[in-house]
């Protein structure tokens, strides 16, 4: 049993080192004897309380709008490369400090950080995304803020982006990367 | 307080609380920023159907979509609680080409004249809410993350593959929204 265990725990482990999307950080870093904390599922309500803070920013800085995101791709306002550039900056300055001063999570684990590695899907897949980005006026973060306001059509857009995600996966091998 | 917190925020307040988000996530459980990945932890959990890009244990990653359905909420709260209402303010420019495609409201932040249940059964409704989420599904996963992931999280690590993805975002947005977007409006 506990032979079975480990080894489907090796294969779980070799799967995530050849995973080449770096975004799901946490899947690269999984090593064997991770002392990732055991924590019962209520503490996941800390994340739900964070995305409900990122939402209302979402909504109230109106970068879930199309109509924003029209301005952007035509350089007619300067509103959006303000966020962006503006988030980016404190996102700098925040992870400096934290490798700086060695900072630690509230659980006092050391926080890590990922090396992301380049590939060419970051450029196909980038134009890709900016292509459906123009047209449905959202990223994933704003497809969830936008259902939150009412706009209950903005689902169909979701299924979509999933099936998006699953076609990716089912051609993955086929695609240049 | 409220009557302040009701309008719209200007740039320099929005854009620098979405990038405490990275310290925040950090902070409370060692999580990076990002947001796509949701979709991949749903096709693993939904329709896995043996693809090994949908094979691991999701339930590991289950804090994201705690964390997207945070965003919903977000987005519910903010509209009953936290808005005037009053119709979203754009540049002349953008409010004369749209409304030659016969875009007139603005009362929403998702145009009426476009996505609707009704606009699905046109051309156009179909190809920008259908269409348009495929590529944004597909695009974002194959580049390895969106504008959370990438142009946020990726770039306040200084990494540089998270440049070249921001920036073919931007080109493929810019090339559609010029170039392409008029014909798909004029369906």
């Amino acid at each position: 049993m506990e032979i079975n265990e480990k080894l489907q725990e090796k294969k779980h482990h070799e799967f995530l080192t050849e995973n080449t999307d770096f975004e799901v950080r946490s899947l690269d870093a999984v090593c064997f004897n991770e002392s990732e904390l055991k924590h019962p599922w209520w503490y996941n309500l800390k994340y739900a309380a964070a995305g409900i803070l990122f939402g209302i920013i979402l909504v109230k800085a109106e970068v879930i709008s199309w109509f924003r995101i029209q301005e952007m791709f035509r350089l007619q306002s300067f509103h959006m490369f303000g966020v962006i550039g503006s988030a980016v900056t404190v996102g700098i300055i925040s992870v400096w400090l934290i490798k700086k001063f060695k900072i630690k999570t509230i659980y006092n684990e050391p926080i890590e950080f990922v090396s992301k590695k380049f590939n060419k899907g970051n450029i196909y897949g980038g134009l890709i995304f900016g292509f459906g980005w123009a047209i449905t006026g959202a990223c994933p973060g704003p497809l969830f803020a936008q259902i939150g306001t009412g706009a209950t059509v903005i689902v169909v857009t979701l299924l979509s982006a999933i099936v998006g995600t699953w076609v990716y996966g089912y051609f993955r091998e086929k695609l240049p990367h | 307080m409220l009557e302040f917190l009701k309008q719209p925020w200007p740039w320099y307040v929005a854009g620098p609380l979405i990038g405490l988000m990275v310290p925040a996530l950090l902070l409370i459980g060692n999580k990076s920023f990002g947001i796509s990945s949701s979709l991949r932890h749903i096709c693993a959990a939904c329709l896995p159907a043996n693809i090994s890009f949908f094979k691991y244990n999701w339930k590991k990653e289950v804090w994201n979509l705690f964390f997207v359905l945070g965003i919903l909420i977000g987005g519910f709260v903010a509209i009953q609680l936290l808005s005037t209402g009053d119709p979203i303010q754009v540049n002349s420019k953008l409010q004369t080409e749209l409304a030659s495609y016969g875009i007139t409201n603005y009362n929403a932040f998702v145009p009426e004249d476009l996505f609707t249940w009704p606009s699905l059964l046109s051309v156009r409704g179909f190809v920008m809410t259908v269409a348009g989420g495929f590529l944004v599904g597909f695009g974002t996963r194959y580049a390895g993350g969106c504008t959370s992931g990438h142009a946020i999280m990726g770039l306040s690590n200084l990494q540089w593959p998270s440049l070249v993805a921001t920036i073919s975002f931007m080109t493929g947005g810019f090339i559609v929204a010029n170039i392409v977007l008029p014909f798909i409006l004029k369906l």
